[in-house]
């Protein structure tokens, strides 16, 4: 299945500005094999992850508290040492190439983890100078993405003086500044209100167009069904789903219609070959799966002289797709 | 290659930067305390107490404790400094910046180390101006003074890097500079000659590798020394090589630092 879809996926993702991406269209921005992870503690966190992230791609990994998404991303940021599998980035397996593929990275934690006692401009610059940029050059960089993160002027403060959804915009700045091919964020947009939230989307969304691969982990479906081409959903250190949103979409076989009903009903005729659940007196959540035909639906409530005012698809599909996918495996 | 290298040295001298202007920033507490405890030393022991002494091979007390108490901030500082920068980024989580950066093992240490030396030598000479309001000092051997010193400053950096490896909480800062370094300094004839001792404590004495670095750096400055130079360049490259061995190991198995 996967496969099919990699050729549509890659004359997909060819953009005239990068021919590279065709250049390279076997190789992957990243690639995941057999991945466990066992903390000391005894907690099995990863149960063999097998992931693949195209060049140029924009992929959600999307899961539960402690499914192991935060441990995925500490392994392949070499924050977590993996207990076995094999992790390759854009080609460089990080047990033998371990420096140039940390060089690919940019990573956006999930928890703050910048001096907070250090200036919000010398952090973006020494990030830099790890990464080997020199320092007028890392100057310059630190200037551009804390302007387009809306940094700039706080550039002299100490970090902590920042509010909780700058902090996060500061980690963003600093995880580009060596400029990245893959930028992995750990729940970039917990905890920020809906505007800056916004904000930050057709930032990410711009940069990927630009050419960034971008990986990131949410527990908003809103945001991954907004942002991501691909969806890998993960449970229990498990991926139990991968694949493009759309397909994974799809594979919802049913869609939900809410239907509002202009007399009260009494009580629920049998609809053959349907899932109803009254939720109301005048409301009607019925399940249609993609082959049945909706007219057939229609025909058998007016055979019950059940008349239907409005109907509406019921809202946050991958919601419920998630939901399902991840209570009918966990 | 050659480009590898210079990023990687941008890294360090990243790293040189960042903790030298964490010393300087917080002066008060990382400059001035060394040199306001090393000025009452010289008034209190090599002052009142020293006058009652007799002179120690033909200097004055106050001669003879200046390298030692010059040598104590050394230790200390280099030490400390680097316990506490490092610590702090573990604690702070900052250490990740440096975590996931391509930066080597090798100068993510050098950086540190540095940082620890340039405060050592920092302090070390400040205790040397406040030394000369009491005494005059000749220095007999430059070069032995100021390699002993950088040296002996590396391998207490080393050492403070590796405590801060293994240290889970605060209190684990203080431990060893507390039950060994403090007292090891302290029977490591800064204060007196092994020879003033009785024969079986001056044997003992030669265990304390403290001993080698302070009697080497005093006969860089006076031209005296209870030991054996050669011996005393010999134990702190031994232990220079062997802490720096230990500290990449522990790097490199992300030791205290990945789970
Ligand atoms: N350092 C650690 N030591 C022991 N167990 C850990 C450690 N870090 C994570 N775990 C465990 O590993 C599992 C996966 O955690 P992980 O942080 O990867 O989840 P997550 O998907 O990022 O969750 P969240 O959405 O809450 O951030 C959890 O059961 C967690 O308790
Ligand atoms: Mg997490």
């Amino acid at each position: 299945m996967r496969d099919k879809y990699f050729g549509v996926l890659l004359l997909c993702s060819i953009r005239p500005q990068f021919p590279a991406v065709f250049a390279f269209s076997t190789m992957q921005a990243l690639s995941i094999r057999g991945l466990t992870k066992t903390y000391r503690n005894g907690v099995v966190a990863l149960k063999g992850i097998d992931f693949e992230v195209g060049v140029g791609e924009f992929t959600a990994l999307l899961g539960p508290n402690g499914a192991g998404k935060t441990t995925t991303i500490g392994i392949v940021t070499s924050l977590v040492n993996k207990t076995s599998g094999k992790v390759e980035v854009f080609g460089h397996d990080i047990d033998t190439q371990i420096e140039i593929a940390k060089s690919c990275i940019g990573l956006v934690p999930q928890e703050i983890n910048f001096n907070q006692f250090e200036k919000i401009f010398d952090i973006v610059v020494n990030q830099a100078g790890y990464y080997g940029i020199p320092r007028r050059l890392a100057k310059q960089r630190a200037e551009k993405y804390l302007k387009q993160l809306h940094l700039w002027e706080r550039r002299d403060d100490m970090s902590r003086t920042l509010s909780g959804g700058m902090k996060r915009r500061l980690m963003i700045a600093r995880a580009l500044v060596h400029e990245p091919k893959l930028l992995i964020l750990d729940e970039p947009t917990a905890g920020v209100d809906i505007e800056i939230r916004r904000s930050m989307w057709e930032f990410l969304r711009r940069i990927n167009q630009e050419g960034i691969t971008i990986i990131l982990t949410t527990h908003y479906l809103e945001e991954a069904e907004n942002l991501c081409r691909r969806v890998a959903i993960i449970d229990h250190g498990q991926i139990i789903e991968y694949g493009r949103t759309k397909d994974l979409l799809a594979k919802l076989h049913t869609e939900t219609f809410v239907l509002n009903l202009r007399q009260p009903l009494e009580n629920l005729p049998p609809l053959d070959g349907y899932a109803v659940t009254q939720v109301d007196d005048t409301t009607l959540e019925v399940e249609v799966s993609k082959q049945q035909n909706i007219n057939a639906l229609f025909e058998l409530l007016s055979k019950d002289k059940i008349q239907v005012l409005s109907m509406r698809n019921k809202v946050n599909r991958l919601e419920e797709l998630f939901v399902r996918l991840v209570e009918g495996k966990g | 290659m050659f480009t590898r290298f210079r990023e990687n040295y941008i890294g360090f001298e990243t790293i040189v930067i960042k903790e030298v202007v964490r010393v300087a920033r917080i002066w008060v507490q990382t400059l001035v305390p060394p040199v306001i405890q090393m000025t009452l030393y010289f008034l209190i022991f090599g002052g009142l107490i020293g006058s009652q002494v007799r002179r120690i091979d033909g200097y004055t007390y106050m001669a003879f404790l200046a390298p030692g108490l010059i040598m104590m901030s050394v230790i200390n500082n280099s030490y400390t400094n680097v316990v506490s920068s490092f610590f702090g980024a573990k604690f702070g989580r900052h250490i990740e910046e440096l975590l996931v950066s391509p930066l080597p093992n090798y100068m993510i240490i050098s950086g540190y180390v540095v940082g620890g030396v340039v405060r050592g030598l920092a302090v070390g000479s400040m205790v040397a101006i406040v030394a000369l309001f009491f005494t005059h000092l000749h220095i007999a051997h430059p070069l032995i003074t100021i390699s002993v010193a950088v040296l002996t400053a590396i391998l207490f950096a080393l050492g403070g890097l590796i405590n801060a490896i293994f240290a889970k909480k605060f209190d684990d800062v203080t431990i060893i500079p507390t039950f060994i370094l403090t007292p090891l300094t302290y029977l490591g004839g800064v204060f007196y000659s092994i020879q003033m001792l009785p024969m079986v404590f001056s044997e003992i004495s030669k265990v304390n590798p403290i001993l080698y670095m302070v009697n080497a750096f005093r006969y860089g400055i006076l031209g005296v020394s209870d030991i054996g130079i050669g011996y005393a360049y010999v134990i702190i490259l031994l232990f220079i090589v062997a802490l720096f061995c230990f500290s990449l190991i522990l790097l490199h198995k992300g030791v205290g630092l990945r789970t």
